[in-house]
């Protein structure tokens, strides 16, 4: 399956300096962070970014985020981070980092998740693996793009459901362990799919999965169990 | 040297088997196909080797089972920054495979293709001499699916993304085609110790 866009060599190759603006709190463990990046080269909604952090003795961990924010020309972008117990990374995000602070990013990286905003997009993600498919969500609202677009969410509860407050018509989200009185709650499921694969837009969905391994392995049999060919559906899995 | 104010990290042990850039993902084997895990039955899986060669073949299952088991025991490392020490998969040498189709001497390359359409490409020389496996057993167990079951290429010398799941065959070739993740930017050879992860490194 080939990658949606051609992926640029160069903007790979160099590490930019990342200045921490602004952190805004998602939900009780999820945060957002906003940087300006000076060169970066741009990116598409889907794709993801190496973050590295530099310690006095020169020790550097590095990890792979997703891109939250669209894309804009101003060379700004976002990221948002859930709090991992004892996440050597995501841990200094949440406890130590304040605007001005600075790290580095490398990157845009991989074609292969990427949205262009071409095709109708099916976007069906859970916990933290809504923030690639909220990149789309953001592009496809603040190009007024009309292609097709639809996400599927699921969260533990209202609480924990990232972005919560920016979802539209677009969004379906779903809860596992609490809701809402009158809201159902349990496992993405089947009756949960069907009506999207149902609304069958001009050319097809092409799926964007993204969560843990068990959630993508779930989400993707489920589609492909109502219908949606192996070969349109791209996932990102934690890991 | 950019120091992120604030930021001391774990405590540094030394780790003489971890490539720069990685760290130590304990029992954790995460997963990060990017396609659907398929339901591969070993009574439908087959491995082929073909492209400039004196004379292609594929095996079946009970046929590649025929040849002599070999096992490797050591450390695999994902270009994402884990890496998994002490690990053990059994199968059968990729050595075995080529002796049978004999290599063209003007192979220098391969692609590897999985039954899904994933593609890898790598050096023919980090394929032979002892280095590549045709694997089907983890921890004395069969391969589950989600790692690459019912058998996968297995280069562990090399980022993991090049040990293709699923494995389906090699093409060999007297040129570099790039596959799945070399074309989405990342490395043509993938050495962890070189920390070759995309274009460029």
């Amino acid at each position: 399956m080939p990658g949606r866009v051609p992926v640029s060599d160069q903007a790979a190759a160099r590490w930019h300096t990342a200045t921490l603006t602004e952190i805004r709190r998602e939900t009780p463990h999820a945060a957002t962070f906003r940087f300006a990046v000076p060169g970066w080269a741009g990116h598409l909604p889907g794709q993801h970014l190496l973050l590295r952090l530099t310690a006095a003795d020169g020790y550097t961990a590095q990890r792979h985020y997703s891109i939250a924010s669209a894309p804009d020309d101003r060379g700004h972008l976002e990221v948002t981070l859930d709090r991992v117990p004892d996440g050597e990374v995501s841990g200094w995000f949440h406890k130590t980092a304040r605007p001005g602070d600075r790290v580095e990013v490398r990157g845009p990286l991989s074609g292969f998740f990427a949205w262009p905003g071409d095709r109708p997009a099916l976007l069906v993600g859970a916990g933290s693996g809504v923030v690639p498919l909220m990149s789309m969500v953001r592009h496809h609202r603040a190009r007024g793009l009309d292609v097709p677009l639809r996400l599927l969410v699921s969260a533990r509860s209202p609480e924990e459901l990232i972005y919560a407050r920016e979802f539209g018509a677009e969004t379906t989200p779903l809860f596992t362990r609490s809701a809402p009185e009158g809201v159902p709650v349990g496992r993405m499921a089947a009756a949960h799919v069907a009506p999207l694969l149902a609304e069958r837009p001009p050319g097809g969905w092409e799926a964007y999965v993204c969560g843990s391994n068990a959630f993508a392995e779930h989400a993707s049999r489920l589609l492909v169990g109502a219908g949606q060919p192996v070969d349109r559906i791209r996932i990102e899995r934690f890991g | 040297m950019n120091v992120t104010r604030g930021f001391t990290g774990r405590p540094r042990v030394h780790q003489p088997g971890l490539p720069p850039g990685q760290y130590d993902a304990g029992d954790d084997w995460p997963v990060l196909s990017a396609e659907v895990t398929p339901e591969l039955a070993p009574a439908d899986w087959t491995f082929r080797v073909d492209g400039l060669v004196e004379r292609s073949r594929t095996w079946d299952w009970e046929q590649a089972h025929a040849l002599p088991e070999s096992a490797y025991e050591g450390d695999i490392h994902c270009v994402t920054g884990w890496s998994k020490f002490g690990v053990r998969f059994a199968g059968v040498s990729l050595d075995a495979f080529l002796d049978v189709v004999r290599p063209h001497e003007s192979a220098t390359h391969a692609v590897a293709h999985s039954h899904t359409g994933y593609t890898a490409s790598l050096p023919l020389a980090d394929l032979t001499g002892g280095r590549a496996w045709i694997a089907w057993e983890y921890d004395r167990r069969p391969l589950p699916a989600e790692h690459g079951g019912p058998a996968r290429l297995l280069v562990p010398h090399l980022y993991f993304w090049k040990s293709a799941k699923w494995i389906a065959g090699l093409t060999l070739l007297d040129h570099d085609e790039p596959g799945f993740w070399e074309q989405n930017g990342y490395h043509a050879r993938g050495n962890p110790w070189q920390e070759q992860r995309y274009h460029g490194d």
